[in-house]
């Protein structure tokens, strides 16, 4: 039988699902194997050196920096506090002395004798990481963090804006074509991930900003109105660290476009179920999408075998006559069928371009013929 | 670190030659064969590169695309083990004498490069990083308008490969690049693969405050090498020692840390180049061997490299975020769409329909146009991405700034001044296309119409596309053999698509441009052309022709304004084209008008018949 391998987004009623949280630099691990962690829970520890700050001293005094060590008042080594006097000049006859304050609070790191130049290091910056979900810790990661388990379901989706979170799902639409509106959410959604059905409307975003949901989730999203809510327009696909008060998730694309039957079904079935959202989304090496992640246990044991497939960050599969997918380009962006054929031979697009085929019987049962490269696989 | 074995000594033993370019997404294999005394690029293969998990071995995709290589040639190349097989005699069938390798897999080389001033040192600093082949984070110069805290935050944010470091003459002021390297020191940068090993730093300016240098860097987590200054003087730039120093330490520590690379530099028989670095110096061996300027573009879906050699003068650009997938929106948000529309002939393109396309496109970067429309609008934003990079590329290919030049009160007038780009249209000679939107445009009239609309050649230019994409791999051919290099580029590796007669100067539509006069190989054509107006005329590859063209006052086709110009022109699969558009090209500003502009052109060469 034909086959073709295809990407695809996962989506998936269960699934062994493991976070891996490590530090930037190694640090202190604060729980142990075997540990239930909830979502928001600290799991590691480090402290990142503090800013330096450059200070010309010598500049600053008008002296030779070959002469800056020995006007220097406190050493290498010191710690020193904003305001503090650090340096002063010999003056004239011990009269009209020159002298610099510290800009920063710190320890003197260095002093040069070449540029003038004296550097202080801020306090340490502590860096915590969390959890993420809730489960249990299956592995500790010697100085660096933990990696935590737990059986969930779970939707990966197309693009989203806006870092980790964890809230209580909410699905205010009725059914997956229904576009989201200002409307839908209330004051109740607050601390809310708030699940529509199609196109989240940029009223609706800014509405679930103010009421103090922590994410929302959509079938699609209007270029427009996410260049509105970011205040910019989005050159690549590298997201994540937004400040933006709130996670967005769009499971399908831009324009007008309904969720996925199946994604909207499986988010509505954990209606009122905690769940951790990541809108990061890297679209270059190393591919990440964002993700709902709802854990399925409230005290997961460690997995002992191996027959329980581990959830990677993307997916993919073969494409087979009856697989389900969904067309992402033009001129059929967003309809879903199932492959009907799949064609040996190259065909000459409308475009002039020759590519492979197939054919996809869509819902409303039209056959139409798209390149190989405009499907994506729908989890079945 | 990989060996010279005596096959690449000794470059008459060279008869069949496996390459491998392991992209981002790809690694695409090639065999070379020595046939009837020529080299000739014989077979081709692919398979998608393994540096990421699940594999994490670079060397699984190239046995994956050298066994493809296998099958279709019949010749045995992978051996029992897994590696790739080396004869020990022409008279063995099986394997190949050498085996060759670029690599811009996991994002290529990325560098910091700092200087003391921003125009000089910091600038001749980015010239090197990006002649090795490297893409450039950042450049931290002391006039770069940020404060010292600043600089500092910005050099901890980065997780360059490496950093290079300029500043002063050799005999000039030690302070001011000592304090620059005060500043990196504090930062500690991490090195983006690993935290075990210390940060390379390659120093490359004044030679007396090495010593000052070093003792800053000392202790403080940084591999510091010390090279000869890039900048000895104002008018002299060297940048030959800092480049291969980049090279080695780009083997030496990052290929050595990315997954697999260890073995794969093992296999090799030539260092193995960052694939824009051999793009790079296959481009100079044609220009210096046929004794003409030439640019070369590669567009790919993130960035857009553009290459160019003037009187021997290499430069490289990178435009990091202009592309046809992952940063086609950034292409969109930077020309604006006013722009990108001017090129498209068709009517009733909704424009927040448009958006939400580019933004699709951004987030599903593998998928191709499939309705005529889409091509239309997708070559569309290329011309515009093209265009960017090419302005980019001409504001950074200038001669060096910052030096003393003596002047008399005529000079005054005539605007000379350093730091003038030395990229000139009117003196290139060959123009040269990759890169997908480039390279699979359906047909070769689109990829010629794409580089004249946004190149705008001037005078006699030839236009060519590299076929298969197979310039990284002759690019480092070239270092341990040349001749079969030169040899695959010039029969197998271009696609000469024809030449391109542009007059310079500005058109009005309807007036008198200029007149042609082109005979030979069964071609025989007079006539004249008028403002706004473009003539293809079928000449075929391998065929040449003599053009005469006299232009009208004001314009220019190489000559001077006015002056008549003959020259031996080169067909293609596309011909000769002729533009009378005018030089800088100017479409009307009028949107209805600008359509039927592009629709009499797009008729005229036949784009989309």
């Amino acid at each position: 039988m034909a086959k073709a391998y295809t990407p695809g987004l996962k989506v998936t009623a269960s699934a062994r699902y493991q976070a891996r949280r490590v530090l930037p630099i190694s640090g202190e691990v604060l729980v142990r194997r075997g540990d239930i962690v909830e979502a928001r829970t600290s799991v590691a520890r480090t402290f990142l050196e503090g800013d330096a700050t450059p200070m010309k001293v010598a500049n600053m005094l008008g002296c030779n920096p070959k002469e800056l060590p020995s006007l220097m008042l406190v050493a290498i080594g010191s710690a020193v506090r904003e305001g503090d006097t650090i340096a002063r000049s010999k003056g004239i006859f011990g009269m009209m002395k020159t002298e610099v304050k510290c800009t920063s609070s710190g320890v003197i790191e260095s002093v040069s004798d070449t540029t003038g130049m004296v550097i202080v290091r801020g306090a340490q910056i502590p860096v915590e990481v969390r959890a993420y979900i809730d489960g249990i810790v299956a592995e500790v990661l010697a100085g660096e963090g933990v990696v935590v388990e737990n059986t969930v379901a779970l939707v990966q989706g197309i693009f989203g804006i806006g870092g980790e979170t964890a809230g209580i799902l909410r699905c205010v639409c009725s059914s997956p074509v229904e576009p989201l509106e200002e409307s839908h959410i209330t004051s109740v959604h607050q601390g809310a991930i708030v699940v529509g059905g199609a196109r989240a409307s940029a009223a609706a975003i800014r509405k679930a900003r103010a009421v103090g949901a922590v994410a929302i989730i959509s079938g699609g999203i209007d270029d427009q109105d996410l260049r509105d809510f970011l205040g910019y327009d989005l050159g690549v696909a590298i997201t994540g660290s937004e400040k933006t008060g709130l996670t967005v998730i769009v499971t399908e694309g831009f324009g007008d476009i309904a969720m996925a039957t199946r994604t909207f079904e499986l988010l509505r079935s954990h209606e009122g179920h905690c769940a951790s959202v990541n809108g990061a989304t890297q679209i270059r090496a190393g591919v990440m999408r964002p993700e709902v992640v709802v854990p399925l246990s409230a005290k997961p044991a460690l997995s002992t075998t191996t027959s329980e497939a581990i959830v990677g960050s993307a997916t993919a599969g073969y494409l087979e006559i009856g697989t389900f997918v969904r067309v992402i380009r033009d001129p059929y962006f967003g309809l879903l069928g199932s492959v009907a054929a799949l064609p040996e031979q190259p065909a000459v697009l409308d475009s002039g371009s020759k590519a492979r085929v197939l054919e996809v019987k869509l819902e409303d049962g039209r056959v139409v013929t798209v390149p190989r490269a405009n499907v994506e696989l729908i989890e079945s | 670190m990989s060996q010279q074995p005596s096959h690449v000594s000794d470059p008459s033993r060279i008869k069949v030659i496996v390459a491998t370019d392991c992209g981002s997404t790809t690694t695409k294999a090639i065999l070379i064969e020595e046939i009837d005394g020529v080299y000739r690029q014989t077979f081709r293969g692919e398979a998608p590169t393994t540096v990421e998990e699940p594999f994490a071995d670079v060397t699984m995709g190239v046995v994956n695309s050298v066994t493809e290589l296998q099958e279709l040639s019949g010749r045995r190349l992978i051996a029992d083990d897994g590696t790739i097989i080396r004869r020990s005699s022409p008279a063995q069938s099986d394997g190949a004498d050498i085996y060759i390798s670029t690599s811009s897999a996991g994002g290529g080389l990325q560098m910091m490069v700092a200087g003391v001033v921003r125009q000089m040192t910091a600038e001749s600093a980015k010239r090197a990083a990006l002649g090795a082949g490297a893409i450039v984070m950042d450049t931290i110069a002391s006039n770069d308008s940020r404060r010292p805290h600043e600089q500092i935050q910005r050099i901890r944010e980065l997780r360059p490969d490496m950093i290079l470091l300029s500043g002063g003459t050799d005999g000039g002021d030690s302070k001011k690049v000592v304090e620059l390297a005060e500043l990196i020191a504090p930062a500690k940068p991490r090195p983006r693969f690993g935290n075990e090993y210390e940060m390379p730093l390659i120093y490359a300016g004044n030679k007396e405050a090495a010593p000052l240098v070093a003792k800053v860097f000392d202790g403080r987590g940084f591999d510091l090498s010390i090279v000869p200054n890039l900048r000895p003087t104002l008018e002299y730039e060297n940048l030959g020692p800092a480049r291969d120093r980049i090279h080695d330490v780009f083997l030496e520590h990052v290929m050595a840390h990315a997954p697999g690379y260890d073995k794969l530099m093992t296999w090799a028989d030539a260092p193995i180049m960052p694939t824009p670095g051999a793009v790079g110096d296959i481009l100079q061996t044609i220009a210096k061997g046929r004794g003409i300027n030439a640019v070369g573009v590669d567009i790919g879906g993130a960035t857009t490299d553009v290459f160019s050699v003037f009187d021997g003068t290499f430069n490289r650009t990178v435009s990091a975020n202009l592309g046809m997938s992952y940063s086609i929106s950034n292409v969109c948000a930077e020309a604006t769409m006013p722009m990108v529309l001017r090129w498209v002939h068709l009517a009733g393109m909704d424009e927040r329909e448009l958006r939400n396309r580019v933004k699709n496109k951004m987030i599903r970067p593998t998928t191709i146009p499939q309705s005529l429309e889409a091509l239309v609008f997708e070559q569309a934003v290329a011309r515009e991405a093209l265009r960017l990079a090419y302005v980019q590329h001409k504001e950074f290919a200038t001669t060096l700034k910052g030096v003393q030049q003596q002047r008399t009160v005529g000079d005054a007038f005539s605007q000379q001044e350093s730091g003038k780009s030395v990229v000139d249209s009117m003196r290139l000679d060959l123009l040269v296309a990759s890169g997908g939107v480039l390279s699979h445009a359906p047909r070769m009239e689109q990829t010629a119409m794409m580089l004249i609309d946004s190149f705008e050649p001037e005078g006699f230019t030839e236009l060519a596309k590299d076929s298969i994409f197979m310039m990284p791999h002759l690019g480092v051919l070239a270092s341990v053999h040349p001749k079969a290099a030169m040899e695959v580029f010039e029969r197998d590796c271009l696609i000469l698509l024809g030449t391109c007669i542009a007059a310079k100067g500005a058109s009005k539509a309807g007036k008198p441009c200029f007149s042609y006069r082109i005979e030979g190989s069964g071609i025989r054509e007079t006539g004249s052309l008028s403002g706004g107006e473009l003539k293809l005329l079928p000449l075929p590859g391998g065929a040449v022709a003599e053009a005469t063209v006299t232009p009208e006052r004001g314009f220019d086709l190489g000559a001077g304004p006015g002056k008549p110009i003959t020259r031996t022109v080169r067909g293609g699969t596309v011909g000769i084209i002729l533009d009378a558009r005018g030089r800088s090209l100017r479409l009307p500003e009028d949107r209805d008008q600008c359509r039927r502009a592009m629709e009499s052109w797009v008729h005229t060469l036949r784009l989309y018949a």
